[in-house]
This record gives structure tokens, sequence and C-alpha cells, in this order.
């Protein structure tokens, strides 16, 4: 159970109690405003205590909050989509969907992890962990992309990709690193949304991007906390720990200049007001999209490549960029 | 820099204090006195068990002589101001004490078997071999040097993947050491892997699988996800062979499996033929 939807549940309470009150004083003489107004004011206070400045654990609760919109909240409220399936090779894996569509008139090719919003739907699409099927094919839309002249919009959501056994079978590290060269080579514009969880090189194989923009409570990290605890400490349960770490929170991000942009979220998250922030999130991409439409082909890639070029925890200084 | 020269300020301090000692063949179990063992390769005289082998060790039998090393002034920061058990920058300079590297990598200029190359060598002492700032930057340079200078680039790769202690920064060296592959292939220029034990995580998922030819050496543990992660998530024990160079060749993943003492020569045959193909593509376009 994610506890960040189990304290939530005493502010819905108290938010059920506010209307009640509220419809029920309505059509009645005596006068509650000041029972309201008391309620009300526990009620920010609460949400305030419970939400205001998150811990980078709590944020990652907050982004794997199951009623946060997920990739397809984003592609559904584009103009139009259609989907296109498969890696031409195996099969369809529905962990990532993309397809081309339409963002405010401009055709875009879209692409996104896609977690399951129940536990029937988490099966189908693995919980979001993409195998190599699925990086293949976003290596194919990439590159399909560039055959339109269309620009790439990626939602990232994800713990990682698929660590299991047939994934290891099917080359997963050869998947993610040619999706990684696909991005790097597109020759259109790339911009990058995390939108949820971005863990390790199986969200980073959406994610090279002229313009990379973070809603306030995603996570992006070199791996997920779990991961992390794992790998240093041998103990998964350390995870919040990890997570403290890690400096995985959009803000870090930004400060880092790891990313370029975050978008706010209401208060207690995107899960609060989802169509609001998808809304919100649509018309930061385009703005994104608006400014880099300027750039030729090989300024772009020119671009892309001193922006990655100097990516590096320097000491003393940054290298000059060669090549 | 002539080679007995480097080699020898290098691997001074490993020799003093290995001199005297013994080493178990983690495979067979035999005891092995350390300088046959060196002088063997590394390899386990009785089984033929590849161990992990340092970076000035490897070069030292893949150069013909002289061997230009680049980018050994780059230095990471703390950026994350990371301390669990210890501080980061107290990792890293327990690490320097005991390899006797300045980092996971040794990058620079050689000739094999005649033919002048690029090369790069993990070494799995470091810090596991893990990608930070300095592993993505010296092979980032590598490959620019390279690519200006026309010459084929060989990198062996060790490596337990992104190094945690500097998160995303490590994760961003992956974008940027692909950035710096896909020039210089772009380019026409060739590069080859040699994934040796262990070849994880960011490292796998990026220039080890970007390469036009890729070898592994016997035994080593190749893949992207860690063993342990993999049995962790399916709940039992992953036969011994899974993951294995021999098995990735058995399921395609990689051109070949060569054994140690072999390693140079099939590098020098695939300069070979790369230089025969460069200078027909010259004569060609005259
Ligand atoms: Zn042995």
């Amino acid at each position: 159970m994610n506890p960040f939807a189990e304290r939530e549940k005493a502010l819905l309470e108290l938010e059920r109690r506010i209307g009640e009150l509220r419809a029920a004083t309505a059509d009645q003489p005596t006068d509650m405003s000041s029972e309201i107004a008391a309620l009300e004011s526990r009620y920010q206070e609460i949400l305030r205590d419970v939400y205001g400045r998150p811990t980078a654990w709590q944020r990652v609760h907050i982004a794997r909050h199951p009623d946060r919109p997920t990739a397809l909240e984003y592609i559904t409220a584009l103009d139009r989509f259609d989907e296109l399936h498969g890696d031409r090779y195996y099969r369809d894996d529905q962990a990532v969907v993309g397809g081309l569509g339409l963002l405010r008139g401009r055709a875009i090719m879209a692409i996104g992890q896609q977690r399951g919003r129940d536990t029937k739907e988490n099966l189908r699409r693995n919980f979001g962990m993409v195998a190599p099927e699925g990086y293949r094919k976003v290596r194919r839309l990439a590159l399909l992309a560039s055959r339109f002249g269309v620009p790439i919009v990626t939602f990232i959501d994800t713990k990682g990709a698929d660590p299991g056994i047939s994934s290891e079978e099917h080359a997963q590290s050869e998947a993610i690193a040619q999706s990684l060269v696909a991005f790097t080579n597109a020759r259109v514009p790339i911009v990058a949304a995390v939108v949820g969880e971005g863990g390790s090189g199986g969200a980073l194989a959406l994610g090279i991007a002229d313009r990379v923009i973070m809603l306030e409570n995603s996570t992006y990290s070199v791996a997920s906390p779990e991961g992390c605890a794992a790998i240093l400490w041998a103990d998964a349960s350390k995870a919040e720990e990890a997570a403290e770490h890690l400096k995985l929170t959009a803000q870090d991000l930004m400060r880092y200049g790891i990313i370029d942009e975050v978008v706010p979220e209401p208060l207690g998250g995107a899960n609060r007001d989802p169509n609001a922030v998808v809304a919100r999130v649509l018309e930061r991409v385009d703005a994104a999209l608006t400014a880099l439409e300027r750039l030729t082909p090989s300024e772009l890639l020119t671009a892309r490549y001193e922006k990655y070029r100097r990516m590096g925890a320097w000491g003393e200084r940054a290298p000059a960029v060669g090549g | 820099m002539p080679m007995p020269e480097w080699l020898n300020r290098r691997r001074g301090k490993n020799d003093d204090r290995d001199a005297a000692q013994w080493s178990k063949c983690p495979n067979c179990g035999e005891m092995l006195y350390r300088r046959d063992l060196a002088a063997n390769l590394y390899v386990c005289s009785r089984c033929g068990y590849h161990f992990r082998m340092g970076a000035y060790d490897r070069i030292s039998t893949i150069v013909d002589g002289d061997f230009t090393e680049i980018g050994a002034e780059v230095r990471s920061s703390d950026p994350l101001l990371w301390s669990d058990r210890k501080s980061y920058p107290a990792k890293l300079a327990g690490d320097r004490e005991r390899s006797g590297l300045s980092e996971g990598i040794v990058c620079g200029f050689g000739e094999i078997g005649g033919y002048e190359a690029a090369l790069g060598v993990m070494d799995f002492h470091f810090r596991g071999g893990t990608m930070g700032t300095v592993v993505g930057e010296r092979v980032t340079l590598l490959l620019e040097e390279a690519r200006r200078r026309r010459l084929p680039c060989v990198l062996f790769t060790a490596s337990g993947g992104a190094r945690m202690e500097e998160g995303m920064f490590a994760l961003m060296q992956l974008a940027k050491t692909t950035a710096a592959v896909t020039r210089f292939m772009g380019d026409g220029n060739l590069l080859f892997t040699v994934l040796t034990d262990p070849t994880t995580g960011g490292v796998s998922a990026s220039f080890a699988f970007q390469a036009d030819v890729v070898i592994a050496e016997p035994g080593a543990m190749i893949g992207f996800a860690g063993r342990r992660v993999i049995e962790q998530t399916i709940r039992q024990r992953l036969p011994d062979r899974f993951q294995t160079a021999e098995f990735l060749l058995e399921k395609g993943h990689i051109d070949m499996v060569v054994e140690r003492r072999h390693i140079k020569d099939i590098l020098a045959r695939l300069l070979e033929y790369a230089a025969k193909g460069a200078q027909r593509l010259q004569e060609a376009s005259r």
C-alpha cells in the first residue's frame, strides 16, 4: 500500500465532511459558517503538514501514487493520436506506448512508459518496466519520427527497465544502448517530460532530449531507491535512506542543470487535479517545441551534443567542449 | 612515455604488496603463485579461469610498445555530498591508494600489432569499475581525439554499472558517451569492445553494446540487471551459465568469445581488416 495514499485518506475524509456540512447548511437557517471555516482551516493545516515540504522519499510516493496521471492520460489528451505497435521482430511490449499524433496542430511522435492504473492493467503493462522488445519499438519510432520529420515527445514513468530472465535473453543492454543512439541521432527536436518516476537507464532510453521538463513531485535517478539500496548495501529495505542520498527530486536536478524546467503541481500532487496537470504539461511541451522549432537539424544536433558533452560533476572546472 | 617506465611506475605499488602472495582460483580452488599467475596473464593454469585484470597490466599485454595516456588529469567532485558508511571522497581516496589508479579507466593511444589505435581499459578494482564523471569524460575525450586522428578505438569494459554516489551525473555519462560514440562511428570510424568480467548496468547498456564488433572473455558475466536483482524479482535461483559470455554467444548477443592470450591477435586482425578497408575506400574515391 502506498503510504502517501494512506495519509491522504484522512484528508479526503475531512474534505467529504466539509462538503456535507456545506450542503446541509445551504437550506438551513442556522449559521454554520464559523464551524465550516474552522474545519477548512484545519484542512489547510493538514494539507500543508502532509504535503507542504515533502521529503525525497515522500515525493517517491507521490510519484507512484495510483491516481497520478500516467503517460496515456497525456497521450489521450492530445488533439489526436494514432498508436503504432510492435518492434517488427518479436512482439508488442505494452509497457511502452507510442505513435503519431497532433498537439495544438503540430504533428508529433509521442512515446511513453505506461504503468498500470489497476492490478489488471499493471500485469499487462508490466508495471511500466520495459523489455528489450519495448525499447526496440521506441528506437523504431524515434527513427520513424526523423523519417516523418516530426518532433519526438516522451513521457517518462518507470521504476527501471524490466529485470527478468527473458529480458536478459533478448539483450536488454543492447536494446537500451541502441535506443540511446537513436535519440542522440534524431534530426528532429526532442522534448522529454518526466511525469512519474524516472529510474535509471530504463528511463534514460526515452530521456535524451533537447529539453527535459519534470513535474514538481516526479523523481529521476541513477537507480530506483530500492535498486540503489540493493546495489550499495545489499538491502532493498533501505530504500528510504537511498532516496534521501540520491538527490532525485526535480528541485535538485534543476539546481544541477540536469533538467531544464520544473512544472508545478497542486499542493498534494498531480493526483489531486489530474486534468489541470495534464494540460499544464502539454502546454509546457508545446512551448518547448515552439522554441526548438527555430533550429535547423544540424544546429539541433550540435546543441544536443554540447549539452550532454558538458554533463559531469566537475572538480574545479568543466573542461572545454571538444570534438 | 616508453612502456617499461610507465608500467613500472604504475604497477610498482601492487607488485610490492603482492610479491609474496598466493591467489586461490575461485573456480577450481588451485593455489596459484601470484608471479606465475601474472606471467600467465592472470589465467588459472589449471582450469583456465580468467581473473579480473588491472588496467595497466592489461594495456601492457595489448600494446606493442609505447602508450600515451590521455585524460589522466580529469577529476570529479562530490556533487551529492554523498556519505553512507564513508564519504564519497574517502571512498575515492581509499580506492586510489589500494589500486594505484586515479579512476576506473585508463585511456590513451598506442599500436596494436603494428596498427595505431585508441585504447581505453576499465578496471574493476576502482569502485567496481562504475562509471561516473571521470570514466565518462575519459571515454569521451578518447573518442573525440580518435575521431580527430581518424583512428579505430578499442574499449575493454569491466563495470558494475553507473556510480551511485554521483547520482544523475553518473546516469548522464551514458548520454555523454553515447553522443561521443555516435559522432565517432558516424564518421566511419570503427569501435571494438572487449567485455570482461563483469560488464553490467549502464556500461553494458551503452558503449559496450554500441560497438561494431563485440568480443567477450570466457566466463565473463555480462548483462543489464545484476544477478541478485533478477533472483529477487523472480524469486528463484538462476542457472550458473545465465549471463555468461558463452550464454550470450549462444543467444547471438556478441560476436565471439576469445581467450585472454588470443585477444591481442584478434584485435590486430580486426585493425588489419579496417586498415585494408579504409585503404580500398580511399582508392575507390580517387
Ligand atoms: Zn582454476
